[in-house]
């Protein structure tokens, strides 16, 4: 029984999400082996062959897989899936795009966001937003898995040393291509990996006013997130956006401003340590998960909670 | 050129659903269903894409049960010109949908498939990947904004790190995320004209595809109770209790 872990790099380094996912595939059993499918990532692949505990490092290198698309790297992996009994990726925005392309073309379930490992072919994930755990067992040969990153510790990144072996990238699908990026610039943690973050609702109430959390976040190194209400109001980017369909944290410490507290946003942080909810409106569902809730105006509460910690 | 949404019955997202106490699953007995709400997107960009002359014909499709008809009559009121629902009491998963939606696909030639990126019952997120691995077309999942000329689509994708954007030739699948559009309510009149509307049924044996299941669920469970409701005067009392009591900060 072996594992391949597919890697989610930038080409240069791995992203913590890989180390999420490659301790999902040290639950499973067997031997773990990494794939980092990119354009001169060999950095990336010397990187995940010093993650103790991996048996190997696949290395595919070749232009077509510089943007990531599904549609290469679905390729690249069914090509080698053969000798794998199971293949796992993080539940990431890269995972979700390209793991069922994999499952669909090996014709196997793929079992979506997994938040524990019962035995090598059962497993427990979260289904409607987060209200019911669903423990399923898969019936195929092999299993395609992605998991969610907040609910397995990452592996250490330092410590081993394993091969990298040079495998082979088919040919580019050639009907599509990536034309453009527009990332959002930050010199904050990540939003999912970060040990504190502090979001930003409806009672914001416009995209300025998030220049106040960043203040609070400077004194905390936190990152900055959003509720759907605020993204969907154009106050923030999307991809602050924590939730069932956005992004899933769970740092040490989350403090959320000015948020109700809908469903759909709860499914992304209430696996959080310690939640903090400030809004005006005492009858606020946030305060039912809130370890800590302070009723009143954002407008003042915020600034003298940055003041006390300065 | 012909387009094909695929719209699933799921139970209403104002729903607090219930696990039921033999934890086989949740009670979805009298409870309000209503088609998922990333497929509403997906049939509003559908009606876009006619509205702008570029679609000529809007083709909704639907996997389940018998009301699942209900599901497709609104997606006929948004818009579409006809529907076919591939009935089956049997659990669908994402893989036999796939496979039903492209046994749909092979029949009625579109030049691009539209779907939800993820149900919110079983928040799988699989279908739409599925349907373009098994078609072997591109895909651009995710997507925030989509414009087709010449024969192209160019979709911008909702990424972890911002948004990133795709170009690619027809046929295509495409999946979409919250912010493509807002979508309209259906108004009476449309809702009385949906009614006449053509509705095909079909049997998933009669589109040759195994529907088995490939994942037996073994149980369902309430998720553990998070212990909340605390409360704090201050900002002098909530920094205290992070720092001492704690230990975040």
């Amino acid at each position: 029984m072996t594992t391949l872990v597919v890697a989610e790099h930038d080409h240069a380094s791995l992203k913590s999400a890989t180390l999420h996912a490659v301790a999902a595939a040290q639950k499973l059993g067997g031997e773990t082996h990494i794939l980092v499918a990119g354009d001169n990532a060999r950095s990336a692949a010397d990187a995940a062959a010093r993650i103790p505990g991996v048996g190997k490092v696949l290395l595919a290198d070749a232009p077509q897989l510089k943007s990531q698309l599904a549609e290469n790297v679905s390729a690249l992996v069914v090509g080698i899936a053969q000798t794998y009994s199971h293949i796992v990726l993080p539940a990431t925005g890269f995972g979700k795009n390209v793991g069922p392309r994999i499952a669909a073309l090996l014709d196997v379930a793929q079992v979506s966001d997994i938040i524990a490992v019962e035995s090598p072919d059962t497993f427990v994930r979260p289904i409607y937003a987060g209200n019911a755990f669903a423990t399923v067992q898969s019936k195929d040969a092999k299993k395609v898995i992605t998991v969610r990153t907040t609910a397995f510790d990452a592996v250490a990144h330092e410590g081993g040393q394993t091969s990298v072996e040079s495998v082979a990238a088919p040919s580019d699908f050639g009907r599509i291509q990536m034309v453009g990026q527009e990332l959002t610039k930050s010199d904050r943690p990540e939003l999912t990996s970060a040990r504190v973050v502090i979001s930003g609702g409806r009672g914001l109430q416009n995209g300025e006013n998030f220049k106040m959390l960043e203040a609070l976040a400077d004194r905390l190194n936190a990152a900055i997130g959003a509720s759907r209400a605020a993204v969907d109001a154009g106050f923030v980017p999307n991809d602050y956006q924590v939730g069932q369909t956005g992004k899933i944290v769970a740092p040490d410490l989350y403090i959320a401003v000015g948020i109700s507290g809908a469903i759909q946003h709860l499914a992304g942080m209430k696996d959080s340590k310690v939640i903090v909810a400030i809004n005006k409106d005492p009858e606020a569902p946030i305060f039912q998960i809130a370890d800590y809730g302070l009723v009143g105006d954002l407008f003042e509460i915020v600034p003298a909670l940055t003041a006390e910690l300065g | 050129m012909k387009v094909i949404v695929s719209v699933k019955r799921v139970v209403d997202f104002n729903v607090k659903v219930r696990v039921k106490p033999d934890g086989s699953g949740v009670d979805t007995s009298n409870v309000k269903m209503s088609m998922n709400p990333f497929d509403e997107i997906a049939v509003e960009e559908a009606v876009r894409l006619k509205e702008k002359g570029v679609a000529t014909e809007l083709v909704a499709v639907s996997c389940g049960v018998a009301a699942c008809q209900e599901t497709l009559r609104t997606a006929l009121a948004i818009g579409a010109d006809r529907a076919i629902l591939v009935e089956s009491d049997a659990e669908l998963q994402p893989l036999a949908v796939s496979k039903l939606l492209k046994a749909i696909v092979d029949k009625e030639s579109p030049q691009l498939v539209i779907l939800g990126k993820q149900a919110i019952d079983d928040d799988s997120n699989q279908t739409g990947q599925m349907l373009a691995a098994l078609l072997n077309w591109p895909q651009a999942t995710f997507a925030s904004k989509v414009d087709i000329a010449d024969g192209k689509a160019t979709v911008k994708r909702e990424i972890d790190g911002g948004l990133e954007t795709v170009t690619m030739p027809l046929p295509a699948v495409i999946t979409t995320d919250l912010r493509l559009n807002e979508p309209r309510y259906a108004t009476l009149p449309n809702i009385m004209k949906a009614k006449k509307k053509p509705l095909d049924v079909v049997k998933p044996d009669a589109l040759g595809v195994d529907v088995t299941p490939r994942l037996a669920t073994l149980k369902v469970a309430e998720p553990p109770k998070r212990k909340g409701g605390g409360k704090v005067a201050d900002v002098k009392e909530l920094v205290a209790k992070l720092r001492g009591e704690a230990k975040v900060i």
